[in-house]
């Protein structure tokens, strides 16, 4: 097997996690890879490297290979979805101004923030999301569209700034992915409200993304970049390997923030507000567990849907999430397949125990905080 | 809605007056947060012969200056990371179609060319070489008028099917309700339509319209 050198961008959050695991703690090096992770200042900049060939490979927003699949925003390219990343870990919070306004709600009560968002606004919510193709954005205009009375502006934000957004009143609120949230409640300029769990309780956050083209003639590379990752989201979503994996991530050549603020997300123990005992938060951020590995077909359908893409659109947007590369290259080493590669979104209330290659596998709850079901199957 | 072009905010950094002599009717925003940078970029831009260009550093002006001074194109460095916000806001007020270059620090003719085949309105520039920014400006300019006109055709084609559609079902209405001919139906629209001095399409998608509140 040569030795085989990968440019793969990412954005420093803490969500990047399995990318840097691979890299640092050899899963790469297993595979005969040598990961090159090359930061990237903004979303725009590593969608275009990813377009012009400067990155083979990058963490991605899971909306954006959807996005440039059907036409949206910026350089259309084919891209592929080659396997997810990680599945929830986002925050919303408020400035301390909508908190003294809407009064106490109890955390992660989607609905009782609605109701307390819609009372007594003069003025459209200024929301500050890190990018238009966000899981974020998504999910904050899935939340609201039930609420016409609610109006919301949406500013989009560099995620590093987003507390200081808030300190100087440029947003009244923001959903965004941590650390950046736990920065904010440190700074003691906001007060975070839910998760985007309290939305939808298993949405898939980043993904692997790679250029189709690119996917077609590196089989090999491609399979063995999905190992190392695959094998690093194992390693990090065992609860004893949580403080090295913070040390790591923590380092300045990837995210350069303390540990504190790492802390929370990897260990799902969120603080609310400051001086506020931390909420312990099941599933809050997940690499592995629950096939969250998994590039579900009927997640890219839904993200596609939410997008406006009509029937055409959504085949685009299922056929770039490659849960056929999936089977393909992990099957050989031991991960769990489940049976079908398209779900009823929202239909899980509980765990429930599915079908699998292997007998059987848990999926996680998948509800939408409405109690929707999303179902795409073409009318036949 | 048309946002009315004379009305920038004051919070400007830099603005600077037409040179009616130099002006090439071309808005040029600049956002760059190194006040010596701005300079060269301003500098350059003047000599080669735009001068109806803006600078902006605070980040926090951006929305509001782009959407008031919709400038023709946008000049901002790769690695920026208010390019997301810039690009929100090209979504936001439709301005897709407006030219966004970019610079980078380093030479790089791969990226700038494989950009240049993108066919989109991403452009490099060699950020640092002051004295390329005129030709490479330039090729960018055209092409995105060229890209620009070809949307506004292929929008116009679009709109046209759109209509025709909207004018055949208009004409089935009538013919199916009033028993009468495809060209008598379609006479009965015109003249409609030109005794209330609209379109056409107008009196058919009134038409369509009433017919699907009325099944």
């Amino acid at each position: 097997m040569s030795h085989t050198v990968l440019n793969c961008g990412y954005v420093p959050l803490v969500d990047c996690a399995p990318l840097v695991i691979a890299k640092e703690l050899g899963f790469a090096a297993e595979e005969a890879l040598t990961l090159n992770l090359v930061r990237q200042p903004s979303w725009s900049a590593l969608r275009d490297m990813l377009a012009l060939g400067h990155l083979d490979a990058a963490q991605m927003l899971s909306p954006m290979p959807v996005a440039m699949s059907i036409g949206l925003g910026g350089l259309p390219a084919q891209v592929d979805t080659l396997m997810v990343l990680s599945v929830n870990g986002t925050v919303f919070g408020v400035s301390h101004a909508v908190a003294v306004d809407i009064g106490p709600v109890p955390f992660g009560d989607a609905h009782a923030l609605l109701r307390a968002l819609r009372t007594k606004r003069d003025r459209p919510l200024r929301v500050g999301v890190p990018f238009h193709y966000a899981m974020h954005r998504l999910l904050l205009s899935y939340w609201t569209s039930s609420t016409p009375d609610l109006r919301i502006e949406e500013v989009t934000v560099p995620p590093p700034r987003m507390a200081d957004a808030v300190a100087d009143g440029f947003v009244d609120a923001f959903w965004v992915g941590e650390p950046w949230g736990s920065l904010a409640v440190q700074q003691n300029v906001a007060q975070l409200m839910m998760t985007g769990r309290n939305v939808w309780q298993f949405a898939p956050e980043k993904v692997l993304a790679a250029r189709h083209d690119w996917v077609e003639s590196n089989e090999d590379a491609v399979r063995r970049l999905m190992r190392a990752i695959f094998q690093a989201s194992a390693w990090l979503d065992k609860p004893k390997n949580k403080p090295l994996a913070v040390e790591i991530l923590g380092r300045s050549e990837h995210l350069s923030v303390s540990p504190d603020l790492i802390d929370p997300a990897l260990t799902g123990h969120i603080v609310p507000r400051q001086n506020a005992p931390p909420i312990a938060i099941r599933h809050f951020l997940q690499f592995h567990k629950n096939a969250a590995t998994f590039p579900w077909r009927s997640q890219a359908a839904w993200i596609a849907d939410q997008l406006g893409a009509d029937d055409a659109g959504i085949e685009k947007a299922k056929a770039c999430f490659r849960s056929d590369l999936y089977r393909r290259n992990l099957s050989g080493i031991g991960a769990d397949l489940p049976g079908a590669s398209e779900k009823a979104e929202g239909s899980l209330q509980f765990e429930t125990a599915v079908a699998s290659t292997r007998g059987h596998m848990i999926l996680a709850a998948d509800a939408f905080f409405d109690g929707s079901t999303f179902d795409y199957t073409r009318e036949e | 809605m048309r946002v009315r072009r004379d009305s920038c905010p004051v919070d400007l950094v830099t603005a600077f007056a037409n040179d009616a002599s130099m002006n090439q009717n071309l808005r040029i925003l600049v956002v760059e947060s190194d006040p010596v940078r701005v300079r060269d970029i301003v500098d350059a831009l003047r000599n080669a012969g735009w001068s109806d260009v803006k600078a902006l550093a605070q980040i926090s002006a951006l929305d509001r200056t782009v959407k008031e001074c919709t400038p023709d194109i946008v000049l901002i460095d790769l690695a920026n990371p208010d390019r997301d916000t810039l690009e929100h806001i090209s979504y936001a007020t439709e301005t897709s179609k407006r030219a966004v270059a970019l610079f980078v620090d380093q030479t790089d003719d791969d990226l700038t060319q494989a950009a240049l085949n993108a066919g989109v309105s991403a452009y490099v520039v060699d950020g640092l070489k002051m004295e390329r920014i005129k030709p490479v400006l330039q090729t960018a300019i055209a092409r995105f008028k060229l890209m620009r006109q070809m949307q506004s055709e292929l929008d116009a084609a679009k709109q046209a099917l759109e209509d025709r559609k909207t004018i055949d079902r208009a004409k089935g209405i009538l013919m199916r309700q009033r028993g009468i001919s495809e060209d008598e139906s379609y006479n009965l629209l015109r003249k409609t339509a030109m005794g209330q001095s609209r379109k056409v399409i107008d009196v058919a998608q009134a038409l369509v319209t009433a017919a699907d509140l009325l099944s």
